[in-house]
């Protein structure tokens, strides 16, 4: 078996209860050991259900979805968080929470039912809060972090798992440009320093095509293209998939989408 | 510092449950008398018990539905034991157990109603859905309570009335054996899943992600918390706010994480459960004020307290 190969969803299928049409109609993304891949695409075009499928938390109705070569659905929680950290789009704060606790909770996976933190697990929280340049916020309250700093605990918490697969849900929602920039940075530098596998989720098309090794571009609940970011992201592919007319121009050898303004263009 | 000051207030509050009564027992006397023996110790003990068990329920609960309002009886669980109760004594079922027991039957059916209706339409235990089919069936099995009361006897109309408030005046050492052999189990559990109810406060997709198996742990934790609180019940009657407002103390001090929180709770709930107790035999004898009379007059102003501290930050 390929032991680099750590995502691999094959011609996945979905559908929601209830639903009158496929959420996913036969999509694969195969993650690779250092590989950077964005998954992009409208609202509403399969974006997050494809990583809940691809993680297992929900079951294709067809096509299959493999995590280190195993279905995903076949691992417990507790070994699959070993294997993928996640940082999901949005979650709750009903207690206050100083960020080493926040980031204590990465180690969750790797405690015994009982058993208190071992010094391993302190250090695995330094080690996740060094490496997203977090570590002089250990002692604050989330509560009080700005956006992207928040973002930055997250990912740490999601390192804090050690695991082979990050993945990232629309990291940049509401970021400015600097923070923005500094998050893409962070997952960029990851993947180069440790050999970390991660997917990423963006509405960003100009930071995917210069951050990422390979696109997927999902349109409708299908690909419509995947590869290597000046391969996928033509000027017809884009027009078509976000409905809106752009102009594409390179920029240090990336691909680089400029919308037109309807009117003054035409 | 904080544990030893609470376990001293937990065993100042045994002392003073087995020193103080309407009865004067010298102190030296304390360990042969049989006041002390048969009525004191027992009651002081139960009332540790059921105080510390409601505690830990009501600090799991609200970890479960992510509600710092909920407590253990927001899930009909005392609907249905008030109903089970009062239908005993309308009905003279005669002999000493069968009010407890009768209790004890109407929350274990509220409970399974309860966690029926959370299952509704796929939902695996949502929370929302939890909260309003407990507050649906509590308040359907109240007003079958009150129907009953309405068109019963007088004395019967009065014991009802009084259980409702919750009480000790039935313990012995027959219901400590009872909740103690019956109350470990439930409350494993619950310490069992502390760890992973620290990540549910994430919310239930992030805490998968992080290793939690989510749908099992909400049927755990709520099957375990419902089992000791309808213990709890069956034993004393419906006696509030302990299990509301004893996890809140224990998080202003201790933090909102479980592995602290819920023996906190066990212990803060005892002890202000038998606080409470020997103020209610005390302060108006030789009558007695029902239990949880008092905690209320305690909790709905320290919970008055933590409202205004909440709305401020």
């Amino acid at each position: 078996m390929d032991q680099e190969l750590i995502l691999a969803a094959q011609g996945v299928r979905y559908r929601y209860p209830g639903a009158t049409g496929d959420a996913l109609g036969g999509v694969s993304l195969t993650v690779r050991r250092g590989d950077l891949v964005a998954v992009l695409g409208p609202n509403g075009s399969g974006k997050t259900t494809l990583l809940r499928v691809a993680l297992g938390a929900l079951v294709p109705a067809a096509g299959s979805a493999l995590v280190a070569g195993r279905p995903a659905a076949a691992w417990t929680r507790r070994e699959l968080a070993r294997l993928v950290g996640v940082v999901p789009q949005r979650e709750e704060t009903v207690f206050p929470q100083r960020v080493r606790e926040a980031v204590l909770l990465g180690r969750y996976p790797h405690l015994s039912m009982f058993g208190a933190e071992r010094p391993a697990d302190h250090e695995a929280v330094n080690r996740a809060l060094a490496q997203c340049d977090a570590g002089h916020l250990a002692g604050r309250w989330m509560a009080t972090l700005s956006g992207g700093e928040y973002q930055r605990v997250r990912v740490a918490r999601a390192l804090a798992q050690e695991p082979r697969l990050l993945v990232l849900d629309e990291p940049t929602m509401s970021l400015d440009v600097r923070h923005e920039m500094e998050l893409f940075e962070l997952v960029r530098g990851l993947v180069d320093r440790s050999a970390l596998a991660v997917v990423l989720v963006t509405h960003h098309v100009n930071l995917a095509a210069r951050f990422a090794d390979r696109v997927l571009l999902l349109d409708g609940g299908r690909a419509a293209g995947e590869g290597a970011p000046a391969e996928v992201l033509t000027r017809e592919t884009v027009e078509r998939v976000f409905a809106w007319p752009v102009a594409m121009a390179t920029y240090q050898g990336a691909p680089q989408m400029i919308p037109q303004r309807r009117r003054s263009d035409a | 510092m904080k544990w030893v000051g609470l376990a001293a207030l937990a065993v100042l509050a045994l002392a003073l449950a087995v020193l103080l009564g309407p009865a004067h027992v010298p102190v030296g006397e304390l360990l042969r008398s049989p006041i002390v023996r048969d009525l004191r110790l027992p009651r002081a003990v139960l009332a540790f018990l059921v105080g510390g068990s409601l505690g830990v329920a009501g600090a799991s609960l609200q970890a479960l539905v992510r509600n710092p309002l909920a407590d253990p009886y927001l899930l009909g669980l005392s609907g249905g034991a008030s109903l089970g109760a009062v239908a005993a004594i309308a009905l003279h079922v005669g002999g000493p157990w069968a009010l407890p027991f009768a209790a004890f039957i109407g929350a274990l059916a509220a409970m399974a109603l309860v966690y029926r209706l959370g299952l509704v339409g796929g939902a695996e235990l949502d929370p929302r859905v939890l909260v309003l089919a407990g507050v649906a069936v509590g308040a359907f099995a109240a007003a079958v309570s009150t129907a009953i009361v309405s068109l019963s006897e007088a004395t019967a109309l009065r014991n009802a009335f009084l259980w409702l408030w919750g009480g000790l005046s039935g313990a012995n050492w027959d219901t400590v054996l009872a909740l103690c052999l019956y109350a470990p189990l439930p409350l494993a559990v619950l310490f069992a899943a502390a760890r992973p109810l620290d990540l549910l406060a994430l919310g239930e997709e992030p805490a998968g992600y992080l290793g939690v198996d989510v749908a099992v742990l909400k049927r755990w934790v709520y099957v375990a918390a419902s089992l000791l609180t309808a213990a709890a019940v069956a034993v004393s009657g419906v006696i509030g706010f302990v299990g509301l407002i004893v996890p809140h103390i224990g998080r202003l001090l201790w933090g909102h994480r479980h592995r602290a929180l819920l023996p906190v709770a066990f212990l803060g709930g005892g002890t202000l459960l038998s606080l409470a107790d020997t103020v209610a035999r005390v302060a108006v004898a030789p009558r007695e004020l029902p239990v949880g009379i008092v905690t209320a007059l305690v909790g709905v102003p320290v919970f008055a307290l933590l409202l205004r501290r909440w709305t401020r930050n």
